[in-house]
C-alpha cells in the first residue's frame, strides 16, 4: 500500500517532525510505503505530485490547517491530531490503510476516487499532469457534474413536446411553451394532457438554467477545490445572464476558480485563516468574477450580437444557401450562446414579418435554423454509436440521450461533448449544421415554428428535403468528429478520459 | 554555527516538583549560556505553548518548547528526572525532558538541525541511550551524532 501524510503543528519545531518520523517508522513496519511532508518551521518541502497521485491513502496528522491541501482531494483521508500520530502512528496507519481498501477502486496512474461513493465532491484533477491535461480535466470535471442537467432537463423538456404533440395536436408542441409558470401553479388541471406537456417542459426548462452554472462551478471547482464551487457557479449564472452562454460559463469557471485559488494562497493573519474558505474566499472571488463576467465580458458580447444581428440583417438579399450555411455555423458554433442566439433570434423574429404567406424567405430560414440546431446532438449521438470506444461510458449514455434531445431541437444536447472537447467538436458539429442549413435553404422548405424539433414536423412545408438534410448533416458531424477524435488522440490521453468520466 | 546542545546545557538526575521547576532550570541553562536574552520572556513563550495543548509524549518525554524572539540560536536544554514530571502525556511522567529553543523568524537551514532531533526523540534507542547516559558529556556526544549531518 502506498500512503502520503502531512504532519504540521502550530510552532513547527517539534511535533511535525516527530510525528513524521513516527508515522514513517510505523508505516514502514506494517510494510507500507510512506512519505510524509512536513510543514514545519524549517520549511515544507512538497511531495512530489506523482507520489501523492500514486497514494492509495492520505493522512494528516496536523493540529493546524494542511497547506495546499487540493492537492489530495479525492483521496481516502484520515485525519488526526499531531500528537495523536506521534502516539498511535501504528493504528493510524492501519485507519488509512482500512481506509484505502474502503475506497472505490482507484484507476491506476490518476488521483480520483469514485463520485457517487462518498458524500465528497471529488474533482477529477491529478495534479502531476501537464498544463494541457489539466485543461482538459478541469473541463472534465465540469462536463461531467453537468451531465445530469442536460440529460434530466433535456428528457424532460423532450417529453413535454411529445405530449404536447398527442395532446394538443398539429400545433401543440408550440402551445406547450405559452402555458406560464404562474398559470401551471394556479389552475393545474391533472386531466389535461397540454397541462401535463407543460409541467413536464416547464421542470425542464429549470433544470436546464443549472446547466452553464453547473459547469462553470464544477470546473472552478476542479482548479481551486471547494472555494471555487460559487465564484464558478455565480459566474456561470452571470454567464446566462449576459448571454455567453456555455462558453460563457467555461471562461466564468476558469475565471472564478483561478481567482479562488490565487486567494487561497494569500498569506493572512491566523485570526482571518478559519474564515477564508467559508466566507472570505468565496465573497471575493464572486464579487471578482462578477464583475469580470457584467463589466469585462458583458459589453462586447452585447457589441458581438448587435454586430452579429445587423450583418444578418444585411444579408437577407444575399445567396439563399449561402445565408442557410452561415446560419448552420452559427447554431452549431455555441450551442445557446451568444452567436446561437443571434441567428435563432434571426430567425424567430422573422416569423413575425412573414405574415400568413406559405413561402416567405422567412419561413425557409426558421426551417433551415431550426434543423441546423437538430443536427449537433444527433450528429454526437451517432458518432457515439458509430465508434463507442472513442467515447466514455457517460459520454454514450448521454448520446442515448442526445437522439431525443436533438429531434426535439434542443441544441445543448451537445455541450457536454463540445464542452469537453472543444477544439475538436465544435468545427465538426459546425460543419454538419452548416451542410444541413445550405441544403434546407437550397430546397426551400418552411417551417411556421420557432421550436419543437421533430414534433413539429406536420408544420414543415417540404418534408423530405428537410429530412433528408437533417440526415445528412448528422451523418456528417458524426463523421468529422470520429474522424478528428482519431487523429487527434494519442493513445495516453484516453484512459485519462475514460476514468475520468467513468467517475461520474 | 554554534553547537545544538553543549555539556553546561545537560541536567542529570534532577528532582523536580513541576514542569514549569524543570523548565525554568533548563532556561536559566540557556540564559547563562547567552542563548536565552530574556528568562521570563522566554520562559514566557515556552508556557504559552505548554497551555496551546501539553507537551508530553508517550516514552516519558516533555518536550517543552517556543520559537521566541528572546533566543540567539537554536538549543536543546536536556534534563533527566529519574522520579519524573508531569507533562501532561497520557502514560505518566515524563523522565526525558528537552527544553527546544529556536528563534523566532530563523532561517529554515537553522532549523533543520532541530528537525532532525525531533525525529530522533521518537526512537526507543535514542531514549534508552539518554536515560543510560553516564554524564553530560555523554548525553551531549549521543546528541550531537545523532542529528549532525
Amino acid at each position: 500500500m502506498k500512503l502520503v501524510a502531512v504532519t504540521s503543528c502550530p510552532t513547527g519545531i517539534a511535533h511535525t517532525y516527530m510525528a513524521a518520523e513516527a508515522l514513517e517508522q510505523a508505516g514502514r513496519a506494517a510494510g507500507h510505503e510512506i512519505s510524509v511532508e512536513t510543514q514545519g518551521a524549517a520549511g515544507a518541502d512538497p511531495l512530489p505530485p506523482e507520489v501523492i497521485a500514486a497514494a492509495d491513502a492520505v493522512i494528516f496528522g496536523a493540529d493546524v490547517e494542511v497547506r495546499d491541501r487540493q492537492r489530495f482531494a479525492g483521496k481516502p483521508l484520515i485525519q488526526v491530531s499531531v500528537k495523536k500520530a506521534i502516539s498511535d502512528a501504528a493504528a493510524i496507519i492501519e485507519q488509512a490503510v482500512e481506509a484505502a481498501r474502503n475506497a472505490p477502486a482507484q484507476p491506476a496512474g490518476g488521483g480520483i476516487a469514485g463520485v457517487p461513493a462518498g458524500p465528497a465532491l471529488v474533482s477529477k484533477v491529478t495534479s502531476d499532469a501537464s498544463t494541457a491535461t489539466k485543461v482538459r480535466q478541469w473541463l472534465m470535471t465540469g462536463v461531467s457534474y453537468m451531465i445530469p442537467f442536460v440529460a434530466a432537463g433535456g428528457i424532460l423538456i423532450a417529453l413535454g413536446f411529445m405530449l404536447a404533440n398527442v395532446a394538443g395536436g398539429k400545433s401543440g408542441a408550440i402551445d406547450v411553451t405559452k402555458i406560464k409558470l404562474t398559470d401551471l401553479v394556479a389552475n393545474f388541471d391533472p386531466t389535461s394532457g397540454m397541462q401535463w406537456a407543460a409541467l413536464l417542459f416547464q421542470v425542464g426548462v429549470a433544470a436546464f438554467g443549472f446547466l452553464v452554472p453547473a459547469l462553470a462551478g464544477f470546473i472552478a471547482f476542479a482548479i481551486a477545490d471547494r472555494p471555487g464551487i460559487v465564484p464558478g457557479f455565480v459566474g456561470g449564472a452571470l454567464s446566462v445572464a449576459v448571454g455567453a452562454g456555455f462558453l460563457g460559463g467555461i471562461a466564468a469557471g476558469f475565471i472564478g476558480g483561478f481567482i479562488a485559488l490565487w486567494l487561497a494562497r494569500r498569506k493572512v493573519p491566523k485570526s482571518v485563516r478559519g474564515v477564508m474558505p467559508v466566507v472570505v474566499i468565496p465573497l471575493v472571488a464572486t464579487f471578482l468574477t462578477g464583475l469580470i463576467m457584467l463589466i469585462i465580458l458583458g459589453r462586447p458580447l452585447k457589441a458581438l450580437s448587435d454586430g452579429l444581428t445587423s450583418w444578418l440583417n444585411g444579408m437577407s438579399g444575399a445567396n439563399a444557401i449561402v445565408l442557410g450555411v452561415i446560419l448552420g455555423l452559427m447554431m452549431a458554433f455555441d450551442m445557446g450562446g451568444p452567436v446561437n442566439k443571434v441567428a435563432y433570434t434571426f430567425a424567430t423574429t422573422g416569423l413575425a414579418a412573414a405574415g400568413t404567406s406559405t413561402d416567405a424567405p422567412q419561413l425557409k430560414i426558421m426551417a433551415a435554423v431550426m434543423a441546423a440546431g437538430m443536427v449537433p446532438p444527433l450528429g454526437m449521438a451517432l458518432a457515439t454509436r458509430l465508434r463507442p470506444a472513442l467515447f466514455t461510458e457517460p459520454e454514450r449514455e448521454n448520446g442515448n440521450a442526445a437522439w431525443l434531445l436533438g429531434a426535439s431541437f434542443i441544441t445543448e444536447g451537445a455541450i457536454p461533448f463540445a464542452a469537453g472537447d472543444p477544439l475538436r467538436v465544435i468545427p465538426s458539429l459546425m460543419l454538419g449544421s452548416a451542410v444541413t442549413g445550405g441544403m434546407v435553404m437550397g430546397f426551400g422548405s418552411t417551417l411556421r415554428a420557432p421550436h419543437g424539433g421533430l414534433w413539429v414536423t406536420p408544420l414543415v412545408g417540404g418534408i423530405f428535403p428537410y429530412l433528408i438534410a437533417l440526415v445528412v448533416g448528422t451523418v456528417i458531424t458524426a463523421v468529422v468528429v470520429v474522424t478528428l477524435k482519431q487523429l487527434g488522440r494519442t493513445p495516453t490521453q484516453e484512459p485519462v478520459a475514460e476514468e475520468v468520466l467513468a467517475a461520474a | 554555527m554554534s553547537e545544538l546542545i553543549t555539556d553546561d546545557l545537560v541536567l542529570l538526575d534532577v528532582e523536580v516538583s513541576d514542569r514549569s521547576e524543570v523548565t525554568r532550570l533548563l532556561a536559566q541553562r540557556l540564559q547563562a549560556a547567552g542563548r536565552v536574552t530574556d528568562l521570563e520572556g522566554f520562559l514566557g513563550d515556552v508556557r504559552a505553548r505548554e497551555e496551546q495543548m501539553p507537551t508530553g509524549l508517550p516514552g516519558g518525554i516533555g518536550i517543552p518548547h517556543a520559537r521566541s524572539k528572546f533566543v540567539t540560536t537554536p538549543t536543546l536544554g536536556f534534563a533527566r528526572v529519574p522520579k519524573g514530571v508531569d507533562f501532561g502525556a497520557e502514560d505518566g511522567p515524563a523522565n526525558l525532558i528537552f527544553l527546544i529553543a529556536a528563534p523566532d523568524g530563523a532561517g529554515s537551514e537553522h532549523l533543520t538541525i532541530l528537525a532532525k532531533l525531533a525525529r530522533k526523540l521518537i526512537h526507543q534507542s535514542f531514549r534508552d541511550s539518554l536515560l543510560a547516559a553516564a554524564g553530560p558529556a555523554d548525553v551531549t556526544a549521543i546528541i550531537t551524532k545523532e542529528v549532525l549531518p
